[in-house]
């Protein structure tokens, strides 16, 4: 087991080497100990379906999932996740996994921007793998940390709404 | 871009991730105290960002096996610092044995923050607005620190001293949190009053009691989001003690809080306003804890 090492403090400016298992893949990068898990994404990765909004953990459109929990990555350095399993909104719509809450808020006009969208849609799949049929309180409080400047909430709460009903009514799922 | 003039970028550092206690000290003590611990990162990269603080040395202490991990220990449930606010709310021991933590924990920030904040990280920071510092309190824990001079358990009393200051010394770490167990003649309530639910509170308040028949044997009250710490109702509490939870006493009680708290001067929720908050949920709470809670 490898113990401090002085020399790391002469260092804060060069890269490392960082892994992780994205959206299933195994990639590495060379980063910054200073460079967020969201610039990370984007720039390094070019998965740029998580946006960069507040960068202070208040907006809530940067939602990735971290070891298969919701997190901000701008709220994470990315050697942080060193070793993590991250999946992003591209990785979701790959897998199918949200499909069917993506075509409802598309047929509910649950977006005009789309700027939030990737993080609702993780907000939401997170909520209804923990929780099968929450009420619209429940949906309003998971949703309490993404700011949607477009569409007034209603039209996402009654998409996610809407998915939980019809995801019960369909059983297995 | 310049990064120095228009980004939310945090100056640059070095990480170190530590796999041990001691090599956790020991890199903070070898940076010439000019670092900071990592657990959750949810208040202290924000402060990065914001370039509030631009530590040389950022150390990474969440794969420290040792802070992990809940468990009953005697009389009292050891929560390892690691544990984060989500498993406040999945947890049968939390909700068994400290069951006022999983009643505040909905009340912490928004779900994401939940995933990632850590019970250990929120005590250490003692934002006087925060839950969880306040909640200790009420359950009078007993906070476990480790620095290079062993370890120490100092009680929440003893711990929260001002504004973002505790009894943690630069260098120090919380390993864990001692929550006395919960009892059968035990009653908790927790409730606050903020604009927006994941908002900070306007003002918050969690008190645990104990029972003798319908009477108040003990009361532990305490308050966020008052002032510069999170602060304990002694006045109200005495008013209590003794007494059963009726109409005359829980309004002594909340007469009583003006001797308690003493909130700071704020544009937005002046003095007077704030003070009437607390005695205003004081009395829903106290009344809820008279109804068995």
């Amino acid at each position: 087991m490898r113990g401090f090492d002085e020399t790391l403090l002469d260092e804060a400016d060069e890269t490392v080497r960082v892994r992780f298992v994205v959206n299933g893949r195994k990639v590495a990068c060379e980063v910054a100990p200073r460079e967020t898990l969201v610039d990370c994404l984007r720039d390094k990765l070019e998965l740029t379906g998580t946006h960069a909004g507040c960068e202070m953990g208040a907006c809530g459109a940067c939602l990735v999932q971290v070891d298969g929990r919701a997190v901000h990555s701008c709220l994470m350095f990315a050697v942080q996740a060193d070793g993590a399993r991250i999946d992003t909104i591209e990785g979701l719509t790959d897998s199918g996994a949200i499909a069917d809450l993506q075509a409802e808020f598309h047929r509910r006009n649950a977006l005009q921007c789309g700027f939030c969208t990737p993080s609702m849609l993780i907000n939401a799949y997170e909520l209804l793998s923990q929780v099968a049929q929450p009420s619209r309180e429940q949906i309003r409080d998971a949703l309490s940390g993404n700011y949607c400047r477009c569409t007034g909430y209603e039209a996402i709460v009654d998409a996610i709404d809407a998915v939980a009903k019809a995801r019960s009514a369909g059983g297995a799922r | 871009m310049d990064f120095e003039e228009t980004a939310v970028k945090a100056r640059a550092f070095s990480y170190f991730r530590a796999a041990t206690i001691d090599q956790a000290l020991d890199a903070h003590a070898r940076a010439g105290d000019d670092a900071r611990f990592i657990a959750g990162g949810q208040s202290l990269v924000p402060a990065l960002s914001l370039r509030l603080q631009a530590p040389r040395l950022l150390i990474d202490i969440t794969h420290i096996a040792e802070l992990r991990g809940i468990g009953r220990e005697g009389a009292y449930l050891r929560i390892g610092a690691l544990t984060r606010h989500c498993e406040m709310l999945t947890e049968p021991l939390i909700a068994e044995f400290a069951p006022l933590l999983h009643a505040a924990a909905p009340f912490v920030a928004h779900p994401a923050i939940r995933n990632r904040g850590t019970f250990g990280g929120s005590v250490a920071l003692a934002d006087p607005a925060s839950e969880f510092p306040a909640m200790t309190l009420a359950l009078d824990a007993e906070i476990e620190i480790a620095g290079a001079s062993g370890r120490r358990r100092v009680r929440a009393d003893e711990f929260f001293i001002d504004l973002f200051e505790t009894a943690l010394q630069p260098g120090e770490l919380i390993t864990a949190i001692y929550v006395p167990l919960f009892k059968a003649d035990q009653r908790f309530v927790f409730d606050e009053l903020a604009r927006r639910r994941g908002d900070y509170a306007l003002v918050g308040c969690g008190m645990l009691a104990t029972f003798a028949s319908d009477r108040i044997d003990d009361i532990r009250i305490s308050f966020f989001s008052v002032g510069n710490r999170p602060t304990r109702a002694k006045a109200a509490e005495a008013a209590l003690i003794g007494f059963g939870l009726d109409a005359e006493h829980i309004a002594a009680a909340q007469a009583a809080l003006a001797g308690d708290l003493a909130p700071p001067e704020n544009d937005e929720v002046p003095p007077a306003m704030r003070l009437h908050l607390a005695r205003v949920l004081l009395g829903r709470l106290l009344g809820r804890l008279g109804e068995g809670a």
